[in-house]
Formats: structure tokens, C-alpha cells, sequence
């Protein structure tokens, strides 16, 4: 059963194989001519260089926790429509209750301005 | 399809805190400064409704598809948590106001917190308890560092969370091999595959100690109590009364639950584990209070000693040792949420004052507090007729029935430490003079309360523990 994934394995390795020995000979026999600006990372042009503590406002990792929170909300919420009306009365009430557990979080973090960003 | 049948009364109270947790959230952001007086009490009305629920008597079952118990066990921890919860809103109630922490927030968290160790003593199932113990913690994290302009108050919190973290982690693992090894998550169904299967033993076995070292974190057993002297210290006084009776108490129940109930049938000795980290928590808590002269810092390695002891019932492994650990909760929630709250009273605003030092003389201008703090300190140290005394005689004699005696030796000279350094506060407040003179200190209407529930649990559980030691016991017929 495994035979017929040979050509897969004779192509993986080819390609590998290509991939790695370009790499390896253009470094053995290219020329080489090394300057400064050539050798540091390149990063966009941008310069490279920065202090690495930068610090970021609070407010990018509040929005993102809520864009998780409410993220999820909508990955239960698609399924749920997909079998909404075989699971009837039940199905809404629960899903009701929990988009109401959600709305109440959402009410707070608006009066609490964790929406606003200025 | 077939429905879920959803059966209310099993969860009732947790309903019943979750909607008042949501209304304290309300109210911390639509009360205004001088309307937040209520936060208090309205969160202490959320712990009597919940406590209502909790006390209807009910048929003991197993609902949620077996993962969620509704027994007698589940709820003596439902309302063990509950009497902590309140006592500590009602010594929050002032502090909390004097250090400016009086949030919706702040009394929402402890709700949810308590959310989180009913689910835990209720679980039946290894999600159902790491879904609680989740809850408790991440509520704990925030409240440890809720006196955020404090910077030991911020410590407290990191150091909670990551090492918090990384004990979920092995917790999380230990689930997972057991759940390989078994092919159950639900207690019921490792119990069955455990005694009548063959499951694959090594799995079971590294599983199990890893639930155990997880387990062990959260229950600050030496060697995973590195995080609790520190936490203890910065966390907000009232925090860590909290946080040192009823978290650890689930944390228990989840012990004896999973140990006793699912892999009991294990052929490892597991008793012996339990053995070893009941006599190195008991021993290192006690030395490293000895030489405290902190005073919050000095209760929270006691409360790792107390942990201890509490372990020692369980690793006797019998009936009378499970009800003694039920018994011993209880009453180091009546005992030491009563000392705290005095404590907190004393380290005056934004806690400057915890040295043992700063309770020099309190018997000469409090009298009436200094005589409570002693009882409860006497209890603490295992001093009859405190309640402290018949908790612990009913530890050792399960232990001694056991025949345990080497675990016995170990707590009994460990007592004895106890006594050493519970009876300094003594020693300061009625045999030293003040050394400068301070404002003197009034009780609020709260902690009064807070204190004569606990001075009533102290002495009833002591003189008479009957009824209370007959519900420990018949929480564990329901198993």
C-alpha cells in the first residue's frame, strides 16, 4: 500500500535535495565581496537598529482581548444557525442566554470607555 | 436529536452568584462614587441567596451527563465556600473603602472566584474541574493585584499568574495521560477502567503524579509553595483570607475526589506521595513561620502548615480521615478569616503596620479585640477547647487508625512548633508596652460581624462539634 507514495518520496526528496544544494554551492563557489551595509539584516530598508523596549499602549491588547471574546461568540453562533431548527425552542433560549452573558460584558467594557480610543 | 435535560437545581447556586457578580459589574461602572456604599452588601446578598439554594436538601445525583455531582459532599463545600466568601466581604467592606478599592469589580471577582471552587467540588469530570479551578484562579490573579498602585500588591500578581500558569500546565497534562491511559475524563468512568480494565499502568501512574504536583501547587504543598509567602504578603489583606481557606479547600476536594474516588484502585500507593508532601509541608511551614516577623507573612506560611495537616486526614485514606479533612476546612475558614480580618484592622490604611511589633499593646487599647485575636490564635494553634483542637484530634486519629504512626509523630511535633509562634501575638499584645502612640482603632460594623461569626464557629465547633462532625461524615455516604 505504501508503494504507490514512492514517486511522492522520490519527488520530496528531489526537491529538497535541489533546494539544499543551491544554497550549499552558491556559498562554496560564489563570489563573495563583503561590505558593511551589505551584512547587516535587512529589514525593508528600514535601519535595522532599535531600542528593543519599546512599549506599546495598553489599548492594542484590550481591543484584541475583545476582538477574541467576540470572535468566539460568532464561531458558536454559526453552527448553531446551521442546525437552529432542529434544536427548536431549547436551542434559542440557550443560545439566548448566552449571547445575554456576552451583552452584559459588552455593556461594561463600553461604560468603562474600553471601546473608546482616544 | 435528544436534548440536553438541564437540571437547575444542581447548579442553582452558582446561578445565583454569577447574576449578582453581573449586577456588581453593573454597578461599578453605573453607580456613582458615593453610591458604591452598596457594592458590600449587595454581594453578601448574592452569598445568602446562594447559600439558600445550596442548603435545600436534595436527592444526591450526578446531572450534566455525569459530569457535575449534586451530592452531600458538594454541597458541604458549596457552603464552606460561601461562609468564606461572606466573611470576607464583610471585613473587605471598610478596608476596601480605606485603600479606595471599593469596585463593583473587586466583589464580582470573589464571586466568581467561588463560582470557580463550587465547580471544582462539584466536578465530576477532569474538565468540569480544571473549567473550575481555571475560573478560581484567573479571579485570584486579579484580585491579588487589585491594590494596583501597591507595588508588592503587583508582584503578588505576576508571580500568581505565571506560576499559576505553569502549575495549570502540569495539571492540564497529568489530565491528559490519564485520560490516555483510561480513555475517560469522567471520575466515574477512570474508576471503572482503573479497577476493571487494564489500562496502561505507566501513563496512570506519570499522570497522576503530575495532577498531583499540579494539585500540589495550587494547595501550596511543599515543594510547589515557592509562590505563596510572597502572594500572601502583597495581596490585599482581606485577599489573602480569602485566598488561603477556600481555594485550598477546593483544592482538597479535588484531591479526595479524584485520588479517592478514580484512582484509588490504582496499584501505585498513592497514600505514600500524599504522606511525603503532608510531612515536608507540615515541617517547612512551621520552621519558615518560626522565624517571621512579619505578621501576614508569618500566616501565610501557617496557612501552608495548616495544608498540611489537613493532608495528613487524607493520607490516612479512610472515612474518618476524609470527614476529618472536611471538618478541618471548615473550621480554618471560621478561624483564620477571623485573624485576618483583625489583622487588616491593625495594619491601619494602606497597610504599613503588618510587622508581628505592630501588635504591641493592642490588648491595652482594644481589649476586646485583643481577647477575640487570642482565641482565634489559640484555636489556630490547636488549643482546646478551640476548634482548632477537636479539627486536628480527628486528623490524627484517623491517621492513628491508619496506622500511620510515623505521620502522627510528624504533625504532633509539628503542633508543638505551632504553638511557639501563634503565642507571640500574645506575648506582644498583653506582655509589651506601646512604643509610640497611634490614633486608636475602631471595628466596623463588618468586621464586628465577620468576627462574631468566627468567634461562634471557633467555640461551637470546639465545645460541641457533633452536628457539624455527623454532616462531614454523611457528606461522604453520598460519594
Amino acid at each position: 500500500m505504501l508503494n504507490q507514495y514512492v514517486p511522492v518520496f522520490v519527488m520530496t526528496l528531489a526537491a529538497c535535495g535541489t533546494a539544499v544544494a543551491m544554497i550549499v554551492l552558491t556559498s562554496l563557489i560564489g563570489p563573495k565581496k563583503e561590505f558593511d551595509d551589505k551584512m547587516e539584516p535587512f529589514e525593508c530598508g528600514v535601519s535595522p537598529v532599535a531600542d528593543p523596549k519599546a512599549r506599546f499602549s495598553v489599548r492594542f491588547y484590550i481591543i484584541a482581548m475583545l476582538f477574541i471574546l467576540f470572535d468566539i461568540e460568532a464561531v458558536f453562533l454559526f453552527p448553531w444557525a446551521v442546525v437552529f431548527r432542529e434544536l427548536g425552542m431549547f436551542g434559542f433560549v440557550e443560545m439566548m442566554v448566552f449571547l445575554g452573558v456576552l451583552g452584559v460584558g459588552l455593556v461594561y467594557v463600553w461604560k468603562k470607555g474600553a471601546l473608546e480610543w482616544e | 436529536m435528544v436534548l440536553p435535560i438541564v437540571d437547575f437545581g444542581a447548579v442553582a447556586p452558582e446561578l445565583a452568584l454569577t447574576v449578582f457578580a453581573c449586577l456588581l459589574l453593573f454597578a461599578g461602572v453605573f453607580l456613582k462614587e458615593n453610591g458604591r456604599a452598596v457594592n458590600p452588601w449587595l454581594a453578601l446578598a448574592g452569598v445568602l441567596v446562594a447559600s439558600a439554594y445550596a442548603a435545600c436538601p436534595a436527592e444526591p445525583h450526578v446531572s450534566f451527563s455525569g459530569m457535575y455531582a449534586a451530592d452531600r459532599f458538594t454541597q458541604f463545600f458549596k457552603l464552606m465556600f460561601l461562609l468564606g466568601t461572606g466573611l470576607t466581604i464583610l471585613i473587605s467592606a471598610k478596608y476596601s473603602d480605606d485603600e479606595r478599592i471599593n469596585h463593583g469589580e473587586y466583589y464580582a471577582l470573589l464571586l466568581f472566584a467561588t463560582v470557580g471552587m463550587m465547580i471544582m467540588a462539584a466536578g465530576s469530570d477532569m474538565i468540569v474541574i480544571f473549567l473550575g479551578l481555571e475560573l478560581l484562579s484567573i479571579s485570584l490573579y486579579a484580585l491579588a493585584g487589585y491594590t494596583r498602585m501597591r507595588a508588592e500588591s503587583n508582584e503578588a500578581a505576576l508571580k500568581y499568574f505565571l506560576l499559576g500558569g505553569f502549575a495549570a500546565g502540569f495539571l492540564l497534562y497529568g489530565m491528559a495521560l490519564i485520560y490516555g491511559s483510561t480513555g475517560h475524563t469522567g471520575l466515574f468512568g477512570i474508576a471503572k477502567a482503573v479497577s476493571h480494565g487494564s489500562p496502561n499502568y505507566t501513563l496512570l501512574t506519570i499522570g497522576s503524579i503530575l495532577l498531583l504536583v499540579g494539585l500540589g501547587f495550587k494547595v501550596a504543598a511543599v515543594p510547589f509553595h515557592q509562590w505563596t509567602p510572597d502572594v500572601y504578603q502583597g495581596s490585599p489583606v482581606p485577599v489573602t483570607a480569602f485566598m488561603s481557606a477556600g481555594p485550598k479547600a477546593a483544592v482538597l476536594a479535588v484531591m479526595i475526589r479524584v485520588f479517592e474516588q478514580s484512582v484509588a484502585f490504582m496499584n501505585v500507593d498513592w497514600t505514600a506521595w500524599i504522606t511525603v508532601l503532608a510531612v515536608m509541608t507540615m515541617t517547612v511551614g512551621n520552621i519558615a513561620a518560626l522565624v517571621q516577623t512579619d505578621a501576614k507573612r508569618m500566616l501565610a506560611f501557617s496557612s501552608i502548615s495548616h495544608a498540611g495537616y489537613a493532608m495528613v486526614g487524607l493520607a490516612a485514606a479512610n472515612k474518618g480521615g476524609i470527614s476529618a479533612v472536611l471538618l478541618y476546612m471548615l473550621v480554618y475558614t471560621f478561624m483564620n478569616i477571623g485573624a485576618f480580618g483583625i489583622l487588616a484592622l491593625v495594619a491601619r490604611k494602606g497597610e504599613q503596620r503588618t510587622r508581628m511589633a505592630d501588635f504591641t499593646g493592642f490588648a491595652y487599647t482594644n481589649p476586646g479585640l485583643a481577647v477575640v485575636m487570642t482565641i482565634l490564635v489559640f484555636s489556630l494553634a490547636g488549643i482546646p477547647p478551640m476548634a482548632g483542637f477537636i479539627a486536628k484530634f480527628y486528623i490524627f486519629m484517623s491517621a492513628v487508625e491508619a496506622g500511620q504512626y510515623f505521620l502522627v509523630f510528624a504533625a504532633v511535633v509539628n503542633s508543638a512548633i505551632g504553638i511557639y509562634y501563634y503565642l507571640r501575638f500574645t506575648v506582644y499584645m498583653y506582655m509589651k508596652d506601646p512604643a509610640e502612640q497611634l490614633p486608636p482603632l475602631k471595628a466596623s460594623v463588618g468586621l464586628l460581624l465577620a468576627l462574631v461569626i468566627s468567634l461562634y464557629g471557633v467555640l461551637r465547633l470546639g465545645v460541641a462539634p457533633g452536628p457539624y462532625l455527623e454532616m462531614a461524615a454523611k457528606a461522604l455516604l453520598s460519594f
